[in-house]
């Protein structure tokens, strides 16, 4: 099976978890011995990070994602098993929607979601078209209960589901449900499918819970339980629920040893699912959700349409996956990079031609374009449906990649000069010098607009243009004291800002332990900082870094103990 | 009126409780040639036919000079951007110099507003959302035991586009797609009211059964996390336990209502988009089926965003959208407001006019659906310019089953905007001593459209 993603030329090995017959493997995993990247992975590195001694984060209880949930359901049953669903959005928090989930409740339309989701879900796998696969076992009878055969589909399944073996009790209960669900209904699948829509919305499953032990290592001190820590690995990586071998790890004890972790964090980085875990951290730090209710006005932007937006954002997805994760390279080069990737849809915008499908571009050396914050997911991103807006991108370029934070504009404030018919006003910048003026706006606007008028040779779709109403644009500005003369001068000094790594780092350890960062964090974030500015700020190393640091594993507070073997969550 | 369609449903399940007994049965009850009393207000049982509580929101207000009727109380005047009212004057009473309050809190652009008049209390922070919004509170007591409690639809296309929440971390995201909405209401869960026949379905009470299940390892989980946590596994407990009884109403055969008909499918979902022509059909195809949805008594409580706070709608061939515009537009020396500006309240009107007609277009009883509800529309501003919320413009329609007088216009004189809010509450029958906090705290109702 070739899996290749066009453009990036990265190979995926087949992977378990695609299709309903790659599935039906996976389930069997419990009970077969593994032969997979575990085995080839590369010896740890001797040395481990651990970082300050008593960083730490609370226990938290995150609601998945619907991304997640899929995600999870993909390796559980492959990808075809899905449906159209539509889980609330969570609050973005701490710059993430997925610091959101620490704090996310559930509504009752929510919880309806949940059950309609988990009911067609629950019937597809069952349905004559995938029960040969997804089930490992025949029933005797194909109208009554069996017990067995639902007890051994069921229970890795809900192992999986629930990240954690699921203790006697509860199994013993699922089954009985299934048995009494598949007599009443006369239908051993319609009674399985009765008791995997229990599964898929139980709140072992919807919601993943930081259970904590006492680190023998360090009396006062809590830490995640093996399952947990396997959980927040997978979350943070893959973006998914832990596959069958790291569940196995955490069974085995594994994760509680240096080596054993970095074994497994290798492994997890070695694998194409992090590409998975990557893309849905860029997207959601980048507000990427954001784009998919922009639109531009085709009378004003004919060129620029649907395919467009969605274009746009893949390409940033594609850059960013192939600079940092696949080559390697130096998280600050992607604000000078000429190498990207475009299509058809976006070569309009670039002024140049492609074939259709994703193609690798480089820019030439005296196009204006270089820099993720040259393409059109920023530009058109952070702009107005018919005309650009040098205080959107100042305020996204700020917030979304500095992580500062932007005042929100007074209310009382008069903007109409910036439109009066009868004013000699042509560019943005001198419409702009309006707010400097203004001592109510020049506050905030000193803030944005220096750095926002940089990107005004680009309109509100991402074309270049050299004047706006016959006079030329002056794209000259500052960043905190350094001066340029456009936006690649912005971008090269965006590169050097020391804020910029230093955001990445804060928004990747949100990710990575679930949660808003907090004061607390900080002498971590800046041993993080430091260790990634060390890798030359390369992000598989920084993601390992986090992923081995001791903040990762330790919790702040220890929650009431889990029961003995960890079964019921 | 809750009390008596409770007794109902306990008759219908005590009748079909003996049939259920095992094996799928099929009940043949005729839809009766006339399901009304002689009265005209009654179902043929005698439950009295149910009051709704829907709400609609437009973003960034109005411009006052053309927005505000001259004339108070019955027969006002329709200013240039109510135009759009004149075919539903009657239905619709409009309250304008009533304030939201923030007291000590910052005025939130485009957010303290819409908070105040559902939620009865002003946000501290762009983030923060106080207490619950109307819908939800309403939805408790009159649609708990419904398929939707409450739903919360948008025009603009964004999910994120809601105005019902339960708390801050706890909101009911919008339905964008009137495909998807169709599907959820009128697709393989609908239950028809006036099939000929019911089976009471095996596999329903099969997942009913399932849920306890679910509900013992819900306790168990609180048991190993800390009390915030618990608090939001209490509220997924709850939503269980509301699922429960949506089962239960699933096993009951529904009350025939002559009033509810086929829906068919809208077909494909209207081009993304937010001009205010793509817009207005999203919004009324979203209409439509609500509307059905109140009929067939699949809810009783829905609300409608048809813009954002921040409304970005688009004026197609204009470059800004209407957001931007109430800022940066000039104020036309001649009329005295901002015409583009202008241009996008009087869609956001014309598609409020809409919404009133769809209600009264549909009859039920001896009258019309709009007779048996009650509709609040709300914004954000009063002049979304310079973000007021002093003299925040709102409406409401609909007679609320002969409880509210309409085709009025209320000078609040100054008053909070809550009571408009509290209104709606006691009318619905919340037993509520007052709404709202601080400032917008009211016990007074909006005594002059009180039948």
């Amino acid at each position: 099976m070739d899996l290749s993603v066009p453009g990036i030329g990265w190979r995926y090995p087949p992977a378990p978890g695609r299709g309903p017959r790659a599935a039906a493997a996976v389930l069997a995993l419990a009970l077969l011995p593994l032969t997979s990247a575990a085995d080839t992975a590369s010896a740890p590195a001797a040395i481990l990070p651990t970082g300050p001694a008593d960083a730490a984060t609370p226990a938290r209880m995150r609601l998945v994602s619907q991304e997640q949930y899929f995600n999870s359901l993909g390796y559980v049953f492959g990808p075809d098993i899905s449906v159209p669903a539509h889980f609330a959005p969570f609050r973005r928090t701490d710059g993430l929607l997925a610091s959101g989930s620490a704090s996310a409740g559930v509504t009752l339309a929510q919880m309806q979601e949940f059950q309609r989701t988990a009911r067609s879900l629950a019937e597809q796998v069952v349905s004559p078209a995938n029960r040969d696969y997804l089930v490992p076992c025949r029933p005797r009878d194909a109208v009554r209960a069996d017990r067995d055969c639902a007890r051994e589909f069921l229970l890795p399944v809900g192992r999986l589901l629930f990240r954690r073996p699921v203790d006697e009790p509860t199994a013993d209960a699922v089954v009985a449900k299934s048995a009494a669900a598949a007599d009443q209904l006369h239908d051993f699948y319609g009674g399985l499918a009765v008791a995997l829509e229990g599964l898929l919305m139980a709140p072992q499953a919807l919601f993943v819970v930081d259970r904590t032990e006492p680190d023998p290592a360090r009396p006062g001190y809590g830490r995640l339980d093996a399952y947990s820590l396997a959980s927040r690995l997978s979350f943070f990586l893959w973006n998914a629920a832990p596959d069958e071998e790291l569940l196995r790890a955490a069974q085995k004890g594994e994760l509680a040893t240096p080596e054993g972790r970095a074994k497994t964090v290798d492994r997890m980085l070695a694998s194409p699912r992090l590409e998975t875990g990557m893309r849905a951290f860029f997207d959601d730090m980048l507000r990427f959700d954001d784009l998919a209710v922009l639109a531009k006005d085709p009378g004003i932007y004919p060129v620029f349409g649907a395919e467009t937006l969605a274009d746009a954002r893949e390409q940033t997805l594609r850059t960013l996956i192939d600079h940092l994760i696949v080559r390697r390279h130096d998280y600050r080069d992607l604000f000078t990079t000429r190498e990207t990737f475009i299509t058809p849809a976006l070569a309009v915008i670039y002024g140049v031609a492609a074939a259709p499908g994703w193609n690798a571009y480089a820019s030439p050396a005296d196009s204006p374009r270089a820099g993720l914050l040259t393409q059109v997911s920023f530009l058109a991103g952070h702009a107005h449906p018919g005309r650009s807006s040098p205080t959107l991108r100042g305020k996204a370029l700020r917030e979304l990649l500095l992580c500062q934070t932007v005042p929100r504009p007074p209310p009382n404030v008069d903007f109409s000069l910036l439109e009066d018919a009868n004013s000699r006003l042509r560019t943005a910048r001198e419409r702009l010098d309006l707010h400097q003026s203004n001592p109510v706006c020049a506050g905030c606007h000193k803030i944005t607009d220096p750095i926002g008028l940089a990107f005004e040779q680009f309109d509100g779709a991402g074309q270049y243009r050299a004047t706006e109403r016959g006079a030329a644009i002056d794209a000259s500005g500052v960043l905190d004291g350094r001066k340029f003369d456009d936006l690649a001068g912005l971008s090269a000094t965006m590169r050097e800002h020391p804020q910029l790594s230093a955001c990445l780092v804060r928004r990747v350890y949100g990710w990575a332990t679930g949660g808003p960062t907090q004061p607390a964090d900080k002498p971590v974030l800046e041993w993080l900082g430091a260790e990634f500015a060390a890798d030359g700020y390369r992000l598989p190393d920084l993601l390992r870094t986090i992923a081995l640091s001791s903040a990762f594993a330790t919790v702040r507070e220890a929650a009431p103990a889990a029961a003995a073997g960890g079964g019921a969550p | 009126m809750i009390r008596s369609a409770k007794l109902a449903r306990l008759s219908r399940r005590r009748v079909l409780k003996g049939m259920l007994n095992g094996a799928a049965v099929t009940v043949g009850l005729p839809l009766l040639d006339c399901m009304l009393s002689d009265s005209g207000r009654a179902l043929a049982s005698g439950a009295p036919l149910p009051i709704r509580f829907v709400t609609w929101f437009w973003g960034l207000g109005g411009n006052a000079s053309v927005f505000v009727p001259k004339k108070t109380g019955a027969d006002y005047d329709l200013p240039e951007e109510l135009q759009a009212l004149e075919r539903v004057r009657q239905h619709v009473n409009v309250y304008t110099n009533f304030n939201a309050f923030r007291d000590s809190a910052p005025n939130l652009c485009h957010y303290t507003g819409w908070i105040v008049c559902r939620s009865g209390a002003a946000p501290i922070a762009s983030e923060d959302k106080p207490g619950e919004t109307i819908d939800v509170i309403i939805a408790r007591t009159i649609g708990r035991a419904l398929r939707f409690p409450t739903v919360m639809v948008t025009a603009n296309g964004d999910m994120r586009t809601s105005f019902s929440y339960e708390n801050a971390n706890s909101v009911n995201a919008a339905e964008p797609s009137p495909l998807n909405l169709y599907t959820r209401i009128f697709g393989p869960d609908y239950q028809d009211p006036n099939a000929d026949g019911f089976t009471p379905s095996p596999i329903v009470m099969a997942r009913r059964s399932v849920l306890s299940g679910v509900l013992d390892q819900t306790r168990e989980l609180a048991s190993v996390v800390g009390a915030a946590d618990r608090a939001r596994l209490d509220q997924y407990f709850t939503g269980l336990r509301d699922l429960e009884r949506q089962f239960d109403q699933q096993l009951t055969k529904p009350e025939p209502i002559a009033a509810c008909h086929k829906v068919d499918p809208p077909g494909p979902d209207p081009r993304s988009g937010i001009d205010a022509d793509v817009v207005a059909l999203r919004h009324r195809q979203l209409t439509d089926l609500m509307v059905m949805a109140l009929v067939c008594d699949q809810t009783r409580v829905f609300n409608m965003a048809y813009s954002a706070a921040f409304a970005s709608t688009i004026k197609p061939g204009y470059e800004k959208p209407h957001h931007t515009t109430t800022h940066e537009e000039p104020i036309d020396k001649e009329t005295g407001y901002q015409p583009i500006a202008s241009w996008f309240a009087r869609r956001a009107m014309e598609e409020w006019a809409y919404f009133v007609e769809a209600f009264a277009r549909v009859r039920e009883g001896d009258g019309t659906l709009l007779d048996n509800t009650l509709i609040y529309a709300s914004t954000d501003t009063n002049w979304a310019r310079i973000h007021s919320i002093d003299g925040i413009p709102m409406f409401t329609a609909g007679r609320a089953g002969g409880r509210v007088r309409t085709g009025l216009h209320v000078d609040g004189g100054g008053t909070a905007a809550t009571r408009v809010g509290y209104t709606a509450l006691k009318v619905l029958g919340v037993d509520a001593a007052s709404w709202g906090t601080k400032s917008n705290s009211t016990s007074s109702e909006v005594s002059e459209v009180l039948a």
